[in-house]
């Protein structure tokens, strides 16, 4: 006896209500791999990292990131990158960064001559 | 926009709390303490991955599961406009399982064993996708009220700790916004049309209400199991809160427009300010969680066709040479 729906669409797909395969697994790797997305929504902005999409190869995750991150609103662009060929930090590592906020020699605020200047003038008025 | 305040968790089957390192679990917890996220290869109690886990998981069987009932009346929506906008809408909720899939696989479990488990009954959905869309109106009440039911989770599950759980969210929500508009906008119609319009939208909000009452599932007591939760943000507000809230927001919308629900003792206590109810058949809710509602058995042959039909294809295009890793974010 095959399904009887309210959806006239599943009805037509004639599934055996009975019929249960409980052998039917999907294996390992069966849906591909997965590829990070980039989508830029403008010229002249930058690509942003939106997503993951899984597919068979790079043709056809561009055309599920287009289905998956372009749907609505504006894009220009998509980039999708295979995740494999992504090398990440660890998070535990982030302490290599620790110090960086306090390189205020790499920083327009760390250059305060107005207080010089201020004083080279009143020390010349009062010449 | 789908997932639900309830998230099955079978008290027999569960694990005990594992002991966790001390120094890294006050680590763990000073970092959510401070609002920060927690990343996937971050170090995380082995509770706090199952918990996600099967809470990502099963909202993303939600999404894919409710692309049926609503999916029912596409070939038969009303006028071109309503039927794009309900595919648009379906394509949606199929696109937030991809996300929430890849947001749970971060943590360990691939698409593949998530998808077995649906199929062979293992992982829960929610309920109320297992109810039947008689009518066009079941697509207005099921995209109005179910989608805001969702959302008042969805946004406040947005704010937990895990950071692409969040990312998922944030552009779930973005897009529910535009299917509780156009499913209030359905609704309104039905309920301003003909008489017949009319009758058929209160005869739908008749049947769904109680589906909606069990959709943040039954009364939370403050375990310490909960307590644990809500402390590492992976449970945001309680089941009771949420419901109180959805009412607030939207039972005013239904009865503005002079639509009844079909419970007598609903009303809002001026003095406590909560919400009062007739409380829903919990015994009905565990019966349909089991499997045993009315579309259980049809939702997953469907979800079970489409895997075994879509085999060949998959393995047709795939390459000898491919290499899984787990997506980043």
């Amino acid at each position: 006896m095959n399904i009887q729906s309210l959806d006239p669409r599943i009805t037509r797909l004639g599934i055996d209500a009975e019929e249960k395969n409980p052998d039917q697994t999907l294996q390992r790797e069966e849906h591909w791999e997965t590829y990070q997305v980039f989508h830029q929504k403008k010229r002249g902005e930058k690509h942003s990292s939106v997503g993951v999409v899984h597919a068979p190869n790079a043709e056809m995750a561009l055309l599920f990131a287009k289905e998956q991150y372009a749907r609505r609103g504006e894009t220009v662009n998509l980039w999708i990158v295979n995740t494999r060929d992504v090398l990440a930090m660890n998070y535990d590592d982030y302490d290599v960064f620790s110090t960086t906020p306090e390189k205020m020699y790499r920083d327009p605020a760390g250059y305060k001559v107005n207080d010089k200047i201020a004083a080279y003038k009143k020390a010349q008025l009062d010449v | 926009m789908y997932g639900g305040g309830y998230i099955h968790d079978d008290q027999k089957k569960k694990p005990e709390m594992q002991a966790e390192d001390p120094v890294l679990l006050a680590e763990f917890e000073a970092r959510i303490a401070r609002g920060e996220k927690i990343e996937p290869r971050d170090w995380m109690p082995a509770d706090y991955r199952r918990q996600l886990i099967r809470m990502i998981e099963q909202h993303a069987h939600s999404e894919i599961i409710g692309a049926l009932p609503e999916g029912t009346w596409i070939t038969r929506a009303p006028g071109f406009r309503r039927k794009l906008a309900l595919m648009a809408k379906v394509q949606d909720e199929v696109g937030h399982a991809q996300l929430l899939y890849s947001a749970a696989e971060t943590l360990g479990k691939s698409r593949e064993d998530m998808i077995n488990d649906l199929i062979n009954g293992k992982s829960k959905y929610s309920n109320v996708f297992n109810y039947p869309a008689k009518t066009w109106a079941d697509v207005a009440v099921i995209g109005f009220l179910i989608d805001a039911a969702a959302i008042v989770n969805q946004v406040a599950n947005s704010k937990g700790s895990y950071g692409p759980y969040c990312r998922a969210l944030e552009r779930i929500c973005y897009e529910e916004s535009f299917h509780l508009k156009q499913g209030h906008s359905v609704f309104v119609y039905l309920a301003t049309g003909t008489p017949t319009q009319r009758a058929m939208v209160q005869d739908a909000l008749n049947r769904w209400w109680q589906p909606i009452m069990h959709f943040f599932g039954p009364s939370d007591k403050m375990s310490q199991h909960t307590e644990t939760l809500m402390r590492w943000k992976v449970k945001m507000a309680s089941n009771d809160d949420m419901r109180q809230q959805f009412l607030s927001m939207y039972v005013p919308k239904i009865w503005e427009i002079g639509l009844t629900l079909p419970d007598p003792n609903l009303k809002k206590n001026p003095e406590t300010n909560q919400w009062e109810f007739t409380e829903p058949d919990w015994n009905e809710f565990y019966e349909v969680i089991k499997g045993n509602g009315p579309c259980n058995a049809e939702r997953l042959a469907v979800r079970r066709a489409s895997e075994e039909r879509g085999a060949w294809v998959r393995a047709a295009l795939k390459r000898a040479d491919q290499h899984y890793v787990t997506p980043l974010a």
